[in-house]
Order: C-alpha cells, then structure tokens, then sequence
C-alpha cells in the first residue's frame, strides 16, 4: 500500500488514480489506410483519400496494427479477445474527417492483464506492485488544427489522422504519483521492448489521460476528474499532485468535485476545466457497418507470442541468476530495450572473442558500459544510440584488459582515443605503444633501480612498514609508464625486498 | 437498318464484335437519344465525348483483332452515386454539386475496362434516399411512361436509380447501373417496366460509391433484358481488397449458364408477403408468375417468413442510423460546400452548410438515425433492430430449406404520380415493403417485368435467392421473361 497522502484540513485523504495511455503503433502505415505514419512531415502531405474522408472511401484494417496491439496485450499477459469488432464514435470537429473515429467500446482486443511495478527504482530490492490494465482497444488518431497560421482562420493538417493507436486503460490502482510515474515508465519498456510503440511522448506518440480522485481512507471512491493528453512522465506526476491538492481543497471548502474534462497548463503548473459531463458529447457508438469483425485465428495468435522478445522481468532475472550481475546493475541494463539490447550485444561479442561464456564476461561488460561508457556518454551529452564505440569495439577494449596485454588504467587513455578517433583498441595500443609488459628482465631492472633509488624506504619497509610496499609498485609503474603488467611488478618486487 | 438505341447490351455487344456496326456508331445514336431527352431530366452532367472516346478505343481493338472486353461498345449511364474521375459527383445533393472526384470507383473501373463507354451521370434520390426521385436537388427524372388514360400525368420513375430506370426504358441508355439498400434497384425497375438485379451483399465493392447504408448498399446492373443484366454484373462484380466487406469469391460466367429450364427447383411463396389491401393487379400479376415458373418445371412451394412485418420498421432504424453517420463528413471543410456566414465559427459553419446543403428527406434520415444512435434509445431502436435483422436473416435461412427461390412482387403498386406521394414520408416508405427484408438478408434479389396492368403501367416480379446464386435468380428471371412477353414501350413524348 501507499502512503502517500494530501493532508488537509480535516485529516488525511487517499487518491485513487487510472491512467489511459495512448500508444501510437508503430507501423509504416495507418490503421485503415496505406499513408505513412512518419513523425514531422510537412502538413497534409501523409494523407490518402481514406484519411481525408473522400465521398465513397473506406477502411481496410492494417493487420500489422492488430498483430502489434496483440503482442503487446500478451506482453502484459492480457487475455487476447478472439472476436473484436470496431465501433464508430460520432462528433464533429474539424480535426475529423470522417466525422466520426473509428474505435473499439463494445468488443476491445486485448482483456484484463497486468503490469508489476517497483515502488522504487532506485532500490532493488523495494517492493513491488501490480497494477490492473482493464482493456486494450486499437482506435485512429486525429488530425490537428493549427490557429497560428493566419490571424482569422484555422488550418487543419491530416497527417495523423488515422494513424493507428492502442488505448490501454489501467484500473485504478495507483494511489500515488510515484506510482503511477513508474506504471507509465514500465509500460513504456514494455512497448519498446515489444516494438509496438517507440514511446517517444515528447513526440506525442505516447500520451495520458489522467484520472484522479480523493477520499478519505477507507471510504468509498470521490467523483473523478479526467486531465487528457499528457504528455510526459514529470506532467502525469504534476497533473495528479495538482489535481488531489485543488480536490480536496474544494472538498474542504464546502464543494463537491464535479465529473469532467481538464487540461494541463504546464506553465502554471494547473489543471484547467475544459468540459463537464453535461456538456459532454453523445457520442452515439455504433459498429462499424464498413468493417467486418476481427477474428483470429490461433496461427496468427502462435505467431504473435512466438515473436514476442524476453520481457524486462524475465530479462533482469536472468540477469541476476544465470549472469551474476548485481540487482543493480540487472535492474539498469533492462529498464530499456535499447540499452539491454547493447549490453547483450557486447557480451556476445566478447564471449566469442574471450572464447569464454557470457555470463564469464558478463560482470566485466556490465560494469564497463555502465561505469566506463556512461560515463563518457554523460560528459559528451550522447545517448547510448549516438555512442561513438560500438558494442563490437567495447568488447575488444574489455577482452585486451581480460587477457593482460593492457591494465585497468591504460583501458581508461585507450577509451579516450578511441571516443576520439573511432579506432579499435588494438590499434589504439599498438600506436601508441600502450601494450603491457610481462618482460620479466626488464621489470626487475626497473625494480633494481628503484629500490637502489630509494634505499632508505627500503630499510624503512624491513622494519615493518609494508605499507611502502605500494609506493614501491607505484614508482616501478610510473617509470614504465603504466604499461608493466602490475602482478609481474609484485611478484618480483616481493621476491627482492624479502 | 434498325435503330441501334432499340438494341440490347447482348445485341450491341454482338454486332460490335462482329463488324454490323461500329461502337461509334452506337454511342453517336445514344448521345444524340440523350441529347433529345431532356424533359426526362434523366442524367445531371452528360458526357458523350467520354462514349465516343470508349467507342473509339473498342473499335481500335476490333480493327487489331484484340478482345473487346464483357461490354465491349456498350455504353451506359452511370448513377450518380458512383465517383467517377474527372466527372462531376454529386449523389444528387447540393452539398457535393461541383465535387469533382480524382478517383473511379471500383464497380465503374470495372466496366470501362470491360469497354463499356459512360453517356453521363444519372440523377437519382439525393443520396440514394428515396422511392420516386422526387428528393433530388436537380429537379425530379419523370418516368416515360404514361397511364393510358389520354391525360399528361408525371409519374415516379422508382427510386432511388430513377434516372438509371428512365434512361433504360425510354431507350436513351442500353443499360444503367443502379445501386439497392432498400429497393432502389427493384423498385424503379418494376416501375419503368425493365429488369434490374441486386446481387449478394459483398458481391459488388463499395469503393468509390457515395455511402447511404454501409451494410446494405450494393451495387447491381439495370437494362432490359435478364441476358443483358447477366452480362453487366459480370462485369461489375468481384472481390476487391480496398473494401473490406468485399466477398472473396470468384465471379461466376452467369450469361453462359443462363436457363430458363427450372426442373427440379422449388419456389417459395412467403404468405406473409399477401398483405391486406394488397393491390388486386399485383396479386393477379403475382398469380401469373407463379404459373409462369410452373409451366417452367419449377414447383411452387408455400412457405413462411415471419417476421416480415417487422422488416420495414427495422429497416427504416438501421438504413438512417447508418446513413447520419456516413453523410457526417459532409461538413464543408475539405470538398462540396461551404457555407461560412460573416463572423461564423466552426460550429456556425457546419449547421449553415449542412442547412444549405441537404435536402429534407436527407435531413430526416439524419435526424431519425441520430435519434435512434442517442443515449438512453440505442437499445430500445437500433439493437432491437439489428436483433430483428438477424431473425429475417434466419427466417430466410429456414425457408431455403423447403424451397430454393422466393417469388413475390416487386413493389405494392405500379408507378405513382409525382407529388401524390411525397407528402407522407410513410406512404413512401412502404413502397419498400417487399423489397426491404431481402436487403436486410443481404440475398441476390430481382425485378423483371410481369406485364402491364388496367392503366398500362408495368408491373415488376421479384425474385430472391440463397446467398450467391445470383445464377438461380438469373434463371427464373428468363424463364418469367420468355413467358411473360413484355414487350410493352413507352410512347415518345419528349
């Protein structure tokens, strides 16, 4: 349970939230036409007459729409509706061709699953929780109106319209913004772990419709409020604080809450009234008399979960299990496809060029790509996907510290060149002449001399103070210019100085 | 040498092949027949250069030997409910008048490839909603025909394909393609005294024609013999991906199956459909039919229907809930008209166009089928209605075990007089009454003519058939036309 709670004036309240999160599908196509679906093209120019509600046009469902929207439902171990059907929902606006979008009420796809969720990410062992998702349901988006492009007129621009989206509406399980904030984060990785959405909510492919309401604990559910089209984590977690705060201060000052639309300023950091229920539209739904319903088969169904990817939870239990890695480290490399897909990919390679398993090289590239590379990737403002080392040229860097030819602290100045120059590690050792030696003739003539230099501290280490023992492996190092292997350097310099 | 505008699309199709005259020479007579047909005020836009640019291109492959296709020098009028490329389409409606689509529909790509050639555009109920013609914004078609009482009375062509069966029987087109929801093939064709078929829900893709009601709008050929439409429907139909609800069945060759021998067939007579006060020439006509098809080899069943009386009222729920959706995108912002009063907003804009736009049987629909969508009445109409719809479909399901075709009259009365009908929507709606359930089944469905009855008006005979056997349909539709004799015309008074 949460324990999140509004202190008001007469005592504590809870807040119950749901989230409906609309997820563009990402195929090339729109759901019931062939126009692409690309983000950022010029107005009206992804519009086929389909989008553009011509007089005698209509909708031909894109299979790769459903097949995704049916691999994500199985991602959250969703029943999968074998019968669907799409249902038209009536209104007018400008943004709508058709005057009607084409959606899904009566028969969604995808049933009740669910999403497990840690109560926080930043320990791995806190808590988790699962959170209900009531349906899935596949539906067109809209087109947009644009009121800055002549002072009297509105344009309209139809390039999404009809693109393909999925409604996966929560049950109202969440009671907090961090919770919810983590239920949209994990959903998201889902998505992209699934590749049915690419969950980009700057670019508006993923957004929320924020339900919150307030009680006190263990009464019955207040009225709710929706705020629609959030678009990013921080706003769902702003709009909810927002909303149960000016909730209960209208409750508390003699109000009550009534049923309706809001929308979030993220200026002013405040929900505002955009419709209540009375003016709420009719929306007259009705089965699509143009489309037949969706039955499918189970070699289509086969086919989905067959080429559903290993899903972030399996992913970080084997992470932990059959790799070794730390909870940490596991709960990192997995929060995002991208990431869990280069960390796979770098242990692949250097298991095959160590000739090892992964899991004997995974601790090493593990903390390599999220030390070392992060790291870098951090100072130049890069993300993972622009990162100048490829999975295949970090793999040879670890594998040249795994096999001695250079130490821990050379790997640092090869990885800086290599950041620079694009080259492999090799190369970068061999021009630079970085190679670690194990030459043992020449180690313990540098030992010889440093010892001979420092003939005091030697005497000083025989009378007890082994501490100087490092000073003496520093100073052999230093005058290698980092590149003797450092166990030779012990092995010998414990044989002189005994 | 004969008149080439009295030959049949078989006739036509024919002498073009075999070189007794050339397709130009048929679309020059038809152009001209059009031309001078005026009063009728059958067509909305004419288009004779695309006739004789479609002739021309027949002829050219007759002079390279190459096949001239199922209509090949055939040409035909188009209803103006298809969209055809670069040629006004309007549904009839002022809110599309001047819209100019840059696409052909399927069904009428279809028949120019087949090397059909296209004299106009046919005037029709404004967007397919009507029985007589009467609610088209470019002024009603008047039917040919005329009662032989020696008066001058205007009479109801049929509708909604009323320009389509006024062009066929006055002999300004061959044939015509019509399109049925609820009659508006049938209906017209019994009217005007020619045969049209609406064949099996699905058989006929509905890309490219305006949309009245999605789930019963099918498209289907009109002309003046049961051959001539077995032709055209060929050439119409078949599966097509960009419409969904599109039957995935190949195209069966109907004109070479094509028997009026009908041993061993069954044919039911619904008793629901003997109405009271049923017009006594209709039942006569009725009476003959059925003699006609026994004479054929056929055997005449009773059978039952029962839930017939409740077609129509389910009918006139589904047709207008789905029609106030579709016709929804008729709203002034991307085509058609625009009506923006001086400082009008968005929703100023919508009611003014939409006002100026439709006309008022249009609006009606609109209004009753966003009445029966409305919250709090969805289930007690439009479920309701659909649940009624699944028993008439079941109703015909059951009968098919004791009979394999259904005779029954096309329309309840021969053509009315124009205004006598059009202030009593209701009256008007009944006109629909034998036609509707087959719509609701979704079954292949035909008017052909029986006669003429006491005022010399033709009267049509229905018959319905099981899901895709268009052929049975075709068949019986011969084997009545071989003995009915019909070979009545209407005089030329335009």
């Amino acid at each position: 349970m949460s324990d999140y709670r509004i202190q008001g004036e007469t005592g504590e309240w809870e807040v119950v939230i749901g989230l409906e999160v609309h997820a563009q599908i990402s195929t090339n196509a729109k759901l019931f036409s062939g126009a692409s679906t690309e983000f950022g093209a010029e107005p009206n120019t992804q519009v086929s007459l389909v989008d553009a509600a011509m007089p005698g046009m209509l909708p031909v469902p894109n299979r790769e729409c459903v097949r995704q929207a049916v691999r994500t439902g199985m991602a959250l171990g969703a029943n999968i509706n074998k019968y669907s059907r799409f249902d038209r929902k009536n209104y007018f606006y400008a943004d709508l061709p058709q005057g009607y979008q084409i959606s899904q009420l009566y028969h969604p796809i995808v049933g009740e699953g669910q999403i497990t969720v840690s109560l926080d990410d930043k320990d791995p062992d806190a808590p988790t929780k699962s959170i209900g998702v009531e349906r899935i349901h596949i539906e067109q988006d809209a087109g947009k109106l644009m009121h800055d492009q002549h002072p009297t007129m509105s344009y309209v621009d139809l390039n999404r319209s009809g693109v393909a989206l999925m409604e996966i509406v929560s049950k109202p399980d969440m009671a907090s913004p961090a919770e919810a904030g983590a239920y949209v984060r994990k959903l998201r990785a889902i998505l992209r772990y699934v590749g049915s959405c690419d969950g980009n909510m700057e670019q508006g492919s993923m957004r929320a419709d924020v339900n919150v309401s307030v009680r006190k604990p263990g009464y019955e559910l207040g009225t709710r409020t929706e705020t629609k089209n959030v678009n990013s984590v921080r706003f769902v977690q702003a709009v909810i604080e927002q909303e149960a705060k000016r909730q209960v201060e209208l409750i508390e000052g003699g109000g009550t809450v009534v049923q309706e639309t809001r929308l979030y300023d993220p200026d002013r950091n405040e929900t505002r009234s955009m419709r209540s229920k009375e003016d709420a539209h009719d929306y007259r739904y009705f089965p699509d008399p143009d489309l037949l319903p969706l039955e499918l088969d189970d070699d289509f169904l086969a086919e989905c979960r067959a080429s559903l990817p290993e899903l972030p939870d399996a992913k970080q239990a084997r992470y932990e299990s059959v790799l070794g890695l730390t909870p940490y480290n596991a709960a990192t490399l997995i929060a995002d496809a991208d990431t869990a897909r280069w960390f796979e990919a770098l242990m692949a390679e250097g298991a095959r060029i160590q000739g090892k398993d992964e899991k004997d090289v995974a601790t090493a590239s593990a903390n390599w790509l999220l030390g070392e590379l992060y790291g870098a990737l951090n100072r130049l403002g890069l993300s993972l996907a622009d990162s100048p080392v490829s999975p295949e040229r970090g793999a040879e860097l670890i594998a040249l510290v795994a096999d001695g030819t250079i130490s821990g602290s050379i790997a640092k100045q090869v990885f800086e060149i290599m950041l620079e120059t694009g080259d492999p590690a090799a190369k970068v050792v061999a021009d630079k002449g970085l190679k670690q030696t194990s030459d043992t003739g020449a180690i313990e003539a540098v030992v010889a001399k440093v010892l001979a230099d420092n003939a005091d501290k030697v005497a000083q280490y025989k009378d007890g103070k082994e501490a100087l023992f490092g000073f003496f492996v520093g100073q052999t190092m230093k005058a290698m210019q980092g590149k003797a292997n450092p166990q030779v350097i012990n092995e010998i310099l414990k044989a002189k100085l005994a | 040498m004969t008149d080439l505008t009295d030959l049949t699309v078989t006739e036509i199709r024919d002498g073009v092949a075999d070189g007794s005259f050339s397709a130009r020479e048929v679309a020059e007579g038809f152009n001209a027949a059009v031309a001078a047909a005026k009063p009728l005020n059958a067509f909305i836009v004419e288009t004779p250069e695309k006739a004789l640019a479609a002739a021309d291109a027949v002829d050219a492959k007759r002079a390279k030997s190459e096949p001239l296709g199922l209509m090949g020098g055939v040409p035909i009028g188009m209803k103006d409910l298809f969209c055809t490329e670069g040629v006004q389409s309007t549904a009839a409606s002022h809110i599309l008048e001047g819209f100019v689509p840059q696409y052909e529909s399927t069904v009428s790509a279809k028949l120019w490839a087949a090397g059909a050639g296209m004299l106009g555009k046919l005037n029709m109920d404004q967007f397919a909603m009507g029985s007589s013609n009467e609610t088209s914004f470019f002024g009603n078609v008047i039917s040919p025909w005329r009662r032989n009482d020696g008066g001058n009375t205007d009479l109801a062509p049929g509708g909604s394909s009323g320009g389509s069966s006024t062009a066929v029987s006055a002999r300004i087109a061959p044939a015509a393609t019509g399109t049925d929801t609820g009659g508006s093939i049938r209906q017209p064709a019994a009217f005007t005294g020619i045969c049209g078929i609406k064949p099996t829900y699905g058989r006929c893709s509905r890309w490219g024609v305006v949309a009245f009601a999605s789930s019963l709008d099918q498209a289907g050929p009109m002309a003046r013999t049961v051959q001539d439409c077995a032709i055209m429907l060929e050439a119409m139909a078949g599966f097509d991906p960009k419409d969904a609800t599109s039957l995935d069945n190949p195209v069966p060759h109907w004109e070479g199956a094509l028997s009026g021998d009908l041993k061993g067939k069954r044919i039911g007579i619904p008793r629901e459909y003997r109405m009271e006060g049923i017009d006594p020439e209709i039942d006569k006509s009725w009476e003959a039919g059925k003699a006609w098809l026994r004479d054929a080899g056929a055997e005449i069943v009773d059978i039952s229907l029962p839930h017939t009386k409740y077609a129509l009222p389910a009918y006139y729920i589904i047709a207008p809930a789905e029609a106030s959706s579709n016709l929804a995108r008729y709203d002034g912002v991307r085509y058609g008209l625009r009506d923006l009063p001086e400082g009008a907003g968005l929703q100023d804009m919508y009611a003014a166009t939409r006002a100026a736009g439709f006309g008022p049987e249009v609006k009606r629909r609109i209004m009753i089928g966003t009445y029966v969508l409305s919250a709090g009445f969805y289930d007690a109409y439009y479920t309701q209605a659909q649940k009624v719809r699944t028993l008439i479909a079941r109703d015909f399901g059951r009968a098919w075990g004791e009979c394999d075709l259904i005779l029954a009259p096309t329309a309840p009365s021969a053509a009315f007089g124009l205004g006598e009908k059009s202030d009593d929507p209701i009256a008007m709606y009944l006109n629909d009454v034998f036609a509707v359930p087959a719509s609701l089944a979704g079954l292949p469905a035909m008017s052909v003519p029986a006669g003429l009855n006491g005022q010399g008006l033709p009267l049509g005979l229905q018959i319905i058939g099981k899901p895709l056997d268009e052929q049975s349909v075709l068949d019986a539709g011969l084997a009545i036309e071989q003995r009915a004799g019909f070979e009545a015309r209407p005089g030329k008074w335009w």
